[in-house]
């Protein structure tokens, strides 16, 4: 039933990792040949894999997992899912219902340790209810504001010898959930005139615009009233990088721009964003002086931190639709005079070493940054980019030019270690021909590395760019600039050599030491383009990630590198 | 400032949960909570008391709504409504005690439901302050056992909370 159901869903690939509690459904997949399913090496690898397809496509990924310590792995990643608001289905294997409750091997309580990282769960009581139960799964997962999850499924309910009726069912209904299919018109409206009356607008977009389908209009609507656009770390790629009204990311690691003008701006339009601590820095010093428009799908996620002044609860798509719509009616534009002087103040405050000035230093050590805008190059800002988390992630996020939509994927909320290779084999596997770029550092990439196996097993040839510091850089870039200079426990010793353990793993591995190196040598690897290339590159230890806003200051307060601030 | 939320959820395993799930892990208060299914056996009415700041309580609600299980919500304390609790009080009762409690129960519309030598079991419905109220004028010296049901509550008028 469970086989069966995910066939008719659609579902080309499931992620997992099989047990005894999964036996029986492991058998029907066995004779299952429209379903492919991946055998990762550890179930942590199982949800990013899918979280990755499912950042990469908007589609729900699904894993499986058995009970136990196959549930408990996957915990990290479901949590990872849920705080970015990624639509996920975990499917988990239980004991015998007749057995639950009684500390029986292997068992759980799956539903009761996920239940505050998820959207939702179900226990199946009956074989009979499973299609429809699961049907239930992936319309709550990718309907509304989307995330994770978990079917826990005991394994009498998928005993073989039990036959019941099959219907795939088309349609289900909740009665107690309907996500907003539309915005509030009056609202749109309202925001709409708000925005034409602004002097000093500026357009605040988030991982919604992404999930939510809405860069096309999001970018329409920018061009339309020529508004300065910053995105969240969640954001990337809901506006074009490259384009001149993209201001780049905002926030602790955001541009010095982004920053400013989020300041000093009169009407802030914030879209599938959700003020997060790390993107608004002290929130009672948060924008004096701006009116808030505030567009999401999630009624809970307004208001929540910071007020909003007009808040529209809809779907990010449909709401910026409507609200271009009512614009050309209107037909008006926003005070050119306002408007020009706003984008002069935005280009001194951009100056003409761009959104990210860096120290390049004279070459004698490759810096982190220039490894990051190397790779947009060679890759032509085109590739999918999974990152890691910490000072490599940054400056990806800083320095890589993502034109388009879903081609950044990266653990923001929860901040995941170890979701960056997964990630990448996600997208690799259902774009076997496009670019993926796994950004890591060696402290990030140890925490999955044992997947270099899958992806071999499955011939991912993503490729590793290691930003390879000798110690964990964020850690230590706080310990430099908080503690004095301690750097406690963020110094990795005895570190592998990379390349053998690529080499050892199947995989083609590669050490750029050289700055002269680093462009001709990533060429070569994205050019083998059936190969994993392991690319691991000695990066300049002591940088730092700037700007960097210092805590419990407004957008404006900012270090700006080791020894400036605003 | 005091809220009575009270909320349709499906009378379903795992649901409370899910509820009280919720106040833990957002650092919200619960200050009584009461559950039982209705006349619609696929239903539970749940009530609760929670204490918070506005903007507090609109995240409260806010997020009771997100709960799949949760099919309507309704905070009373937002328009006219009528609050009860139901408590049950054991008190010493001997000697010139014995009048003076069954008169105070009088006061207090209360009944008294058990009875040995010594001590009387007294019922009381009311609102919360009622009831504090009588455990003040008895004396907590002659309570030997308090238990109360928690506040339930329903809006007064026409307004009904029903799917």
């Amino acid at each position: 039933m469970v086989v069966r159901f995910l066939r008719d869903e659609g579902v080309k690939y499931i992620y997992g990792y099989p047990g005894g509690a999964l036996l029986h459904i492991y058998d029907a997949l066995f004779k299952e040949k429209a379903i492919e399913h991946i055998l990762v090496r550890h179930e942590q690898a199982a949800t990013h894999m899918a979280d990755g397809y499912a950042r990469a496509t908007g589609k729900a990924g699904v894993v499986l997992v058995t009970s136990g310590p196959g549930a408990t792995n996957a915990i990290t990643g479901i949590a990872t899912a849920y705080m970015d608001s990624i639509p996920m289905v975990v499917l988990s294997g239980q004991v015998p219902s007749t057995m639950v409750g009684t500390d029986a091997f292997q068992e759980t309580d799956m539903v009761g340790i996920s239940r505050p990282i998820v959207k939702h769960s179900f226990i199946i009581k009956h074989p009979s209810e499973i299609p429809e139960v699961l049907k239930k799964a992936f319309y709550i997962a990718e309907s509304g504001r989307p995330g994770p999850v978990v079917v826990d499924i005991p394994k009498d309910m998928t005993n073989p010898g039990d036959k019941f009726e099959y219907v795939y069912p088309k349609k289900v209904k909740l009665r107690s959930y309907g996500p907003a299919v539309r915005g509030h018109s009056g609202q749109i409206r309202k925001a709409a005139e708000m925005l034409l009356a602004a002097k000093r607008p500026i357009v605040y977009s988030g991982g919604g615009v992404i999930m939510g389908n809405a860069a096309a209009p999001l970018t329409e609507l920018a061009r339309l009233l020529n508004l300065p656009v910053t995105n969240t770390l969640m954001g990337l790629g809901g506006y074009p990088g490259s384009d001149r009204q993209f201001l780049g990311m905002l926030g602790m690691h955001g541009s010095y721009t982004a920053n400013l003008t989020m300041h000093h701006a009169d009407v802030i339009l914030a879209v599938g964003a959700r003020f997060d601590d790390r993107v608004i820095n002290g929130a009672p010093k948060f924008c004096p002086n701006a009116k808030i428009i505030h567009i999401d799908i999630d009624p809970a996620s307004i208001s929540k931190t910071i007020k909003a002044d007009v808040p529209i609860v809809g779907p990010v798509d449909s709401v910026l639709t409507e609200m271009v719509a009512i614009l050309k009616e209107i037909g008006e534009k926003p005070s050119p005079e306002a408007l020009a002087s706003w984008w002069k103040q935005i280009e001194e405050w951009r100056g003409h070493r761009g959104l990210f000035p860096y120290e390049k230093g004279d070459g004698s050590i490759i810096k982190p940054q220039t490894v990051i805008e190397t790779l947009c190059e060679v890759t032509r800002g085109d590739a999918f980019v999974s990152s890691d988390v910490g000072q490599h992630q940054m400056f990806a996020a800083q320095y890589y030019k993502f034109d388009k939509p879903n081609r950044w994927l990266n653990s923001g909320g929860l901040g995941t270690m170890g979701f960056g290779l997964p990630g990448a084999m996600g997208a690799k596997l259902n774009f076997p021909e496009a670019d993926v770029a796994c950004v890591t550092g060696e402290g990030s990439i140890q925490m999955n590395i044992q997947e270099l196996s899958t992806c071999l097993q499955y011939d991912l040839p993503v490729k590793i760019v290691n930003l390879n510091n000798g110690s964990l850089g964020m850690v230590r870039q706080w310990q430099d600039m908080v503690y004095s200079g301690r750097h406690s426990h963020s110094y990795m010793e005895s570190l592998p050599d990379f390349i053998k353990l690529a080499e050892a793993y199947g995989h083609v591995g590669m050490r750029i030491t050289e700055l002269k190196d680093l462009k001709p040598m990533m060429e070569e690897a994205f050019a083998l383009k059936d190969r994993l290339v392991f690319l691991d590159i000695q990066v300049d230890a002591t940088e730092h990630v700037y700007p960097m806003q210092i805590k419990d200051g407004s957008m404006r307060d900012m270090w700006l590198s080791k020894t400036e601030r605003t | 400032m005091r809220h009575i939320i009270s909320l349709l959820l499906e009378n379903e395993p795992g649901a409370l949960s899910r509820v009280v799930g919720l106040f833990s892990q957002r650092n919200y208060n619960i200050e009584s909570l009461t559950v039982a299914p209705t006349e619609d056996p696929t239903l539970s009415r749940l009530t609760l008391t929670t204490i918070g700041q506005d903007e507090v309580i609109e995240q409260i609600t806010k997020n009771l709504n997100k709960l799949i299980e949760v099919v309507k919500l309704v905070n009373l304390s937002e328009s006219a409504h009528i609050e009860r609790e139901l408590m049950l009080v054991k008190v010493k009762a001997t000697g010139a005690q014995r009048a003076e409690i069954k008169r105070t129960a009088d006061i207090f519309r209360g009944q008294i439901v058990d009875v040995t030598s010594s001590v009387y079991t007294v019922q009381l419905a009311g609102t919360s302050d009622k009831l504090d109220s009588f455990i003040q004028a008895i004396g907590t010296a002659s309570v030997l056992e308090v238990v109360r049901s928690g506040v339930t509550g329903i809006a007064r008028g026409d307004k009904t909370l029903s799917i």
